[in-house]
């Protein structure tokens, strides 16, 4: 597999929709939704953004599928912290009658 | 390309090849899969903060939200899209050398240089703002301990006060302080690592090292100046925008 040079075409749409993005979520973020919808939001832009960054600046959409394993085992074990962690402060309020 | 052959156990090859390498894509791929190893530690090392963070967050909603408004957030903002164009600039940085444009290589190269500088500079200018308001956390700063003065209610609007909502405490902001400190911190710590990187790149680049044949150094570069970037992407709506929407009615 030799190397795929991504196009200046594909570089200024990404690099556009990053600087869209990070308006859309200055801009939302004064407004008052209800419950976690601001955080959500938020978030989804801002996971929106770092997969653009990772898929075209980082080249992962053309790189090897090891390449996709690695990141992928990362986010996993990164799923692994969160999930352990809050498992724990989110159930520790069952047991403060004992 | 003609000068950059050697000829060496019969065989001819490019003088960047590494002997344990069969060839050029071989080690450019082995290149690139390490970077991305080292950038799954980083991933972890960040991923604890953001742990720390969102936990604290959970425990004194109010308390982040008041401490989050207090920073400024033209200036995240701002340096969010500084950042955002200094990724773009080192992403043209790979494609000139890929493509064999050498000035134009050089010059993205010091564009994205002057880019980090910039953000580094505002963070500066950020931090100098703390340090006046008696924001830096705990004794970090001999004489000038975490102390802010707190907005009193029918006092006129100081926006060097803070605004302490109900149900929030000082020492509680002061943890949202710590946790600023230490994420942008970090952050900018890899931010001064990567600008010596880039100064390395570009002392290299001007001698004509990298070309369309070989160019690892400044493609792996730029992973680890991306993923600086995407540190960045997170770290600006969760400490400067999650309590915009609660300025009003704090």
């Amino acid at each position: 597999m030799s190397e795929h040079i991504v196009s200046l075409k594909i570089y200024f749409v990404i690099f556009l929709a990053l600087l869209v993005g990070t308006i859309l979520t200055a801009w939302v973020a004064f407004f008052d939704f209800s419950g976690p919808i601001n955080a959500i939001l938020a978030l989804t832009i801002a996971c929106i953004k770092a997969t653009l960054v990772v898929l075209y600046f980082m080249h992962l959409r053309y790189s090897t599928r090891l390449t996709w394993i690695v990141l992928g085992s990362a986010l996993f074990w990164l799923a692994i912290l969160f999930a352990l962690t809050f498992s724990d402060y989110s159930t520790r309020h069952w047991f403060s009658a004992l | 390309m003609a000068e950059s052959y050697v000829e060496e156990h019969e065989v001819t090859h490019h003088r960047a090849l590494q002997h344990h390498f069969e060839n050029m894509e071989q080690q450019r791929e082995a290149g690139a899969l390490g970077m991305w190893v080292f950038l799954v530690t980083e991933i972890m090392f960040f991923g604890g903060m953001f742990l720390a963070y969102t936990l604290y967050r959970r425990a004194y909603p109010q308390a982040f939200a008041a401490a989050s408004n207090h920073l400024d957030i033209w200036l995240g903002a701002t340096n969010t899209v500084i950042l955002i164009c200094s990724s773009f600039t080192m992403a043209l940085t790979v494609y000139c050398t890929q493509v064999g444009k050498r000035q134009l290589q050089i010059l993205f190269l010091i564009l994205t240089m002057v880019f980090g500088a910039t953000f580094l500079g505002i963070k500066a200018v950020e931090y100098h703002d703390k340090y006046r308001d008696n924001l830096i956390p705990g004794r970090l700063i001999p004489g000038r301990p975490f102390n802010p003065a707190v907005q009193q209610h029918g006092e006129p609007q100081d926006p060097h006060k803070l605004h302490l909502p109900e149900g929030a405490s000082v020492r509680q902001v002061e943890l949202f302080y710590w946790i600023y400190f230490a994420m942008t911190g970090m952050h900018a710590v890899h931010m001064i690592i990567g600008l010596g990187i880039m100064a390395f790149l570009l002392y290299f680049s001007i001698r004509g090292r990298y070309g369309p044949e070989y160019h690892n150094p400044i493609e792996v570069s730029g992973l680890y100046w991306h993923f600086v970037d995407i540190v960045w992407i997170f770290l600006f709506p969760l400490l400067y925008l999650l309590g915009r929407h609660m300025e009003g009615h704090g």
